[in-house]
């Protein structure tokens, strides 16, 4: 199958497998023996498969990673996710351990080996595409990593030869108070720290789980598992980028490009799939800025947060900015009408001021001017609840991102308030969704208290049908499916379908 | 079109773009025939929406109208300056004698580019300037230090930044077959820190104005992070350059730090990370306990600041502005007991209820524990203290950020670069302004030695030229040492495959 040598060879073992070399090794269709369940895929595939098992196996992978994609999206903490993916792991890429004693070990194996290594050509591509792809792959290997049999994950991780110095005695006494604030670990608790350069670990390094000495993490023994997966997202990385760079020869086989290409199509970046009919809605007529304050009725808490922000200082910061622009342009407000929308809403500014400083962010929001050629049809696209919860937290002054995420529970509950839900359960229950950082939940909880009776309505008369009422994950869709529910029997019930909102 | 903006022919090759070329690529700006006074500034707008939502908050501070260009001819011989009272800072004669004959060309070269032998380290670095029209030029590059004074002496930049160094020449980006050609390598770790930040518990002052008060502010975010980078990180060329008006920026130099990809920026940013959650966001530091080391340094070194800064100079906490810190306190019998005393003495100073809350613990109105208390206490003062950075400013490799030197164009005071070893005395208003060093050289008095003088020597700009020299000779030595101990491995025929 594979006859490009794209991938990132360990320098130690580079002899073993220069390239004149290969040329035979290649000629004997060398099925390789995989002695651990686990694997870093250093060495590429060297044995012929057929085009149907090329693409079979890429498909199986690929539905693995959408729905670790899927769990992180819905916010599923690791022991929800694992749960969740138990049953799709074992339909689609099953991989047991060595304890089983399955006959079909090698196979399960050899499947997980090269399906990994045809997505790695699918998707190397584009920036965009290999992040998210080093990232699914990076949250696969530790859910495998987690759950494997633990004299076989020692055993693998030996046999990757990682060069960690341990902390010697006489330096472990003298750091011991340090060490121990640093690593979190119980006074008392006897334990091994490992000193790696810290760039080895920076997700340690983020979230101040080790010591830090110029330069050098001082990781303690139960971290392994983050320095392992570390270094597979390293060897990774620079391996994609090797794709990347290989990826034109590639090009010139014609069998494998349209698989290649259609496999990195269907995962696609959510972002890509917003189209401007998503944003007429039937009954709704040409929306003007003079609009918006009635619309904001039927927003979604985190647009009528920043609405209500807007208002009341007369001023929003940038973030806060685009993601409402680009929410408005969603809803269908043209480009002059935005203008106009930021123009009176800034009261207290200057013309000239505006001019200068905001209007031309308006219009780069809307494709008006800026960014490459492909881009300035559309513009930006409108944010989803999943790009707006991965975005960086608001800082002071700021107002933008997902209220169920940033408020604290008590300022959630007056803001909800303030937008008239007073009812105590669903205040309550809120309250429970947002401590199990289920952010969507609360949201689409919200919604169906406040359009109970219209969504009642819909499904009683049978005009809605389920997928109607799909759990909401895009602000746009929350306001079109809220507008449509409220202006029932004006003539447009049904017509919310259309095109599905990307989510 | 006037003459001064119009880019000069380069080596680089760029002489022949024109707009033509320009409107076939699909990487090409968009400038609206409205917008676009002249081809030459076709190349303005390719600014990624992201950045310039970001940019635009914490540099709001422009004049509010762009002076125009004058036509005049550049003067072969810098000729003296006429300040007088009506002279701005962004006057073209005053920009252009600026740069002429103040701006630090020869060092910024240095610093940039590792070694006095010009190299991609700086051939291939971007840097982005905003001209005097307000319209922001990406992608420039310069393969000497004097072609880059040329081109600012030009265009007169109100300002200009820096950017990545690029895999090749970022002049070329649009002649390369693959986009992925074109890739950001390397650049400083960058840190900005900016006083908006501050605004909920400042109390001196609002907006962009800032006085010796709160620049305290800004000067112990400067010793955390400072000490962090060095003595965790084990960075050893850090500058910090005051931003010319309400903040600063740090440049980590180090070879370790510039190669560093973006998810090692991020775990640096969110190592020195701590307040977290917008305004609505309730109490924002909520620490485990035992402290990190790093957290616990930092809060030794916060205390006193704590004390004089905010409990003396801001007084966060006077009349009723006590409720803030009464929801920071865990403990409600503790709470109540204390609003009761204040409420019938609501004109205690600060200083007076931070001690109220132990005095009445200690009477018995406490439900917790007091070591719960002083936890609370240290969350407080950790968020009255702990620095509040632009994080998204360090998370990005090809993030751009002002240079310094350059003038800010609200103050006109140049963003000179900070001695840490004596951070505590500088003074953000006494900074020279760049009117006031043209004056300076004016009143020169030559000595008559022998020794030619430059004309920054002459000035207040001199000691902050001479500290950056001293740092960029640092910088140099070291890069030295470390490429003299490479190629001594390679000649003993250790070849460096990685
Ligand atoms: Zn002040």
């Amino acid at each position: 199958m594979i006859r490009h040598d794209y991938s990132r060879v360990d320098p130690k073992r580079r002899t073993h497998i220069d390239p004149k070399k290969r040329q035979f090794a290649k000629a004997e269709f060398q099925q390789q023996n995989y002695e651990h369940r686990l694997n870093f895929y250093i060495l590429p595939p060297t044995a012929e498969i057929t085009l149907e098992e090329f693409e079979t196996w890429a498909i199986n992978r690929l539905k693995v990673l959408s729905e670790l994609e899927a769990c992180s999206f819905r916010n599923r903490s690791p022991e929800e996710t694992s749960e969740y993916m138990t049953s799709i792991l074992n339909k689609y890429l099953p991989l047991r351990s060595n304890s089983s004693r399955s006959q079909s070990l090698q196979d399960e194996r050899k499947k997980d080996h090269y399906s990994h290594f045809i997505l790695r050509l699918a998707f190397s591509a584009t920036e965009d595409l290999r992040r998210r792809f080093s990232r699914l792959e990076t949250m696969l290997f530790r859910l495998r990593f987690k759950d494997d049999d633990l004299r076989e994950r020692q055993e693998f991780v030996r046999s990757l030869n990682l060069e960690w110095e341990e902390v010697k005695e006489d330096e472990k006494r003298e750091l011991r108070d340090e060490l121990v604030a640093a690593s979190r670990s119980k006074k008392g608790e006897e334990q091994d720290w490992f000193k790696v350069d810290w760039e080895r670990v920076p997700e340690l390094v983020e979230q101040r789980k080790v010591l830090l000495k110029r330069g050098k993490a001082y990781v303690p023994q139960r971290e392994q598992m983050s320095l392992v997966v570390a270094e597979f997202t390293k060897r990774l990385d620079e391996a994609l980028e090797l794709t990347a760079r290989a990826l034109p020869r590639l090009d010139e086989d014609d069998r494998l490009a349209p698989i290649l290409s259609h496999l990195s199509q269907s995962f696609n970046a959510p972002d890509a799939a917003y189209s401007s009919s998503d944003a007429s809605i039937d009954g709704l007529s040409i929306i003007t800025a003079n609009a918006i304050d009635t619309l904001s009725q039927n927003f979604p808490l985190c647009m009528q947060n920043l609405h209500m922000t807007l208002r009341a200082n007369s001023h929003l910061k940038h973030y806060g900015r685009l993601q409402y622009t680009l929410f408005l342009k969603g809803i269908g407000l043209s480009l002059e009408e935005c203008i106009v929308f930021w123009r009176r809403s800034f009261k207290l500014m200057t013309d000239d001021k505006f001019q200068k400083e905001y209007k031309y962010n308006v219009r780069h929001a809307y494709g008006d001017v800026g960014g490459d050629a492909n881009r300035r049809g559309r513009g930006y696209t409108p944010y989803s609840c999943q790009k707006i919860l991965t975005e960086p937290v608001p800082g002071p002054g700021q107002a933008h991102g997902c209220p169920y995420r940033t408020f604290t529970s008590d300022n959630l509950t007056s803001l909800l308030q303030r937008v008239g839900i007073n009812d105590r359960d669903v205040l309550k229950t809120v309250k429970e969704d947002v401590s199990k950082q289920r952010y969507h939940v609360a949201c689409n909880r919200v919604f169906e208290h406040t359009h109970k009776r219209e969504i009642k309505k819909v499904k009683d008369d049978g005009t809605w049908s389920a997928t109607d009422l799909d759990t909401i994950v895009h602000p746009n869709t929350y306001f079109k499916r809220s507008w449509l529910l409220k202006h029932l029997g004006e003539g447009n019930a049904g017509i919310v379908n259309g095109e599905k909102m990307e989510e | 079109m006037p003459h001064s903006v119009t880019p000069e022919p380069t080596p680089g090759g760029d002489s022949s773009r024109t707009i033509s070329q320009a409107t076939m690529d699909p990487e090409s700006p968009d400038i609206p025939m409205a917008d676009a006074p002249s081809p030459a500034e076709a190349e303005t707008t390719k600014v990624n929406l992201e950045e310039l939502f970001n940019d635009e908050d914490s540099d709001a501070e422009f004049g509010s109208s762009a002076p125009l260009i004058k036509s005049e001819e550049e003067p072969s011989q810098p000729e003296p300056i006429k300040i007088t009272s009506k002279s701005t800072y962004s006057d073209p004669e005053i920009m252009r004698a600026f740069y002429q004959r103040l701006f630090p060309f020869r060092y910024l070269f240095q610093w940039l580019n590792h070694s006095a032998v010009p190299s991609n380290d700086f051939a291939h670095r971007e840097f982005a300037f905003t001209l005097p029209n307000d319209a922001y030029l990406r992608y420039q590059s310069f393969p000497t230090a004097d072609m880059l004074r040329r081109q600012c002496i030009q265009m007169l930049p109100s300002r200009f930044e820096i950017g990545p160094v690029y895999s090749t020449n970022p002049r070329d980006r649009k002649t390369l077959r693959k986009a992925s050609a074109f890739r950001p390598l390397a650049k400083e770790l960058v840190f900005d820190i900016d006083m908006t930040d501050y605004d909920d518990i400042r109390t001196c002052c609002t907006g962009a104005s800032i006085c010796h008060k709160c620049w305290a502010f800004i000067t112990m975010a400067i010793k955390v992070v400072d000490v962090a980078l060095r003595e965790d990180f084990g960075f050893k060329h850090i500058m910090w350059v005051y931003s010319g008006r309400r903040g600063a920026h740090a440049w980590v130099c180090d070879k370790r730090a510039r190669e560093m990809d973006d998810a090692k920026r991020r775990a640096i940013a969110g190592y020195l990370e701590l307040l977290k959650g917008g305004d609505q966001g309730g109490k924002r530091v909520n620490v485990r306990r035992p402290l990190h080391p790093h957290l616990d340094r930092s809060l030794n070194i916060l205390k006193e600041h704590f004390q004089s800064t905010i409990l003396a100079e801001q007084d966060p906490w006077a009349e009723d502005k006590s409720a803030h810190l009464l929801n920071l306190l865990p403990d409600p019998t503790l709470r109540s007991a204390l609003q009761k005393k204040w409420d019938s003495s609501p004109s205690r100073p600060s200083a007076s209820k931070w001690s109220d809350i132990d005095n009445v613990a200690k009477s018995g109105a406490l439900s917790k524990t007091s070591r719960d208390l002083l936890e609370a206490k240290q969350d407080i003062v950790l968020e009255y203290t702990y620095p509040r950075l632009d994080a998204e400013v360090s998370k990005k490799l090809n993030h751009l950020l002002k240079s310094p030197f350059v003038v800010h164009p609200g103050t006109g005071r140049v963003c000179v670069p900070i001695d840490t070893r004596k951070v505590e005395q500088f003074d953000p208003l006494g900074v020279p302004t760049v009117t006031q060093l043209l004056t300076e050289i004016d009143e020169w008095e030559d000595d008559e030695s022998e020794k030619k003088v430059q004309d920054w020597e002459k000035t207040s700009l001199k000691p902050y030229v001479d500290y950056f020299r001293g740092f960029v000779a640092g910088l140099l030595k070291e890069e030295k040492e470390k490429s003299g101990i490479k190629r001594e491995r390679e000649e003993n025929g250790e070849a460096m495959e990685f």
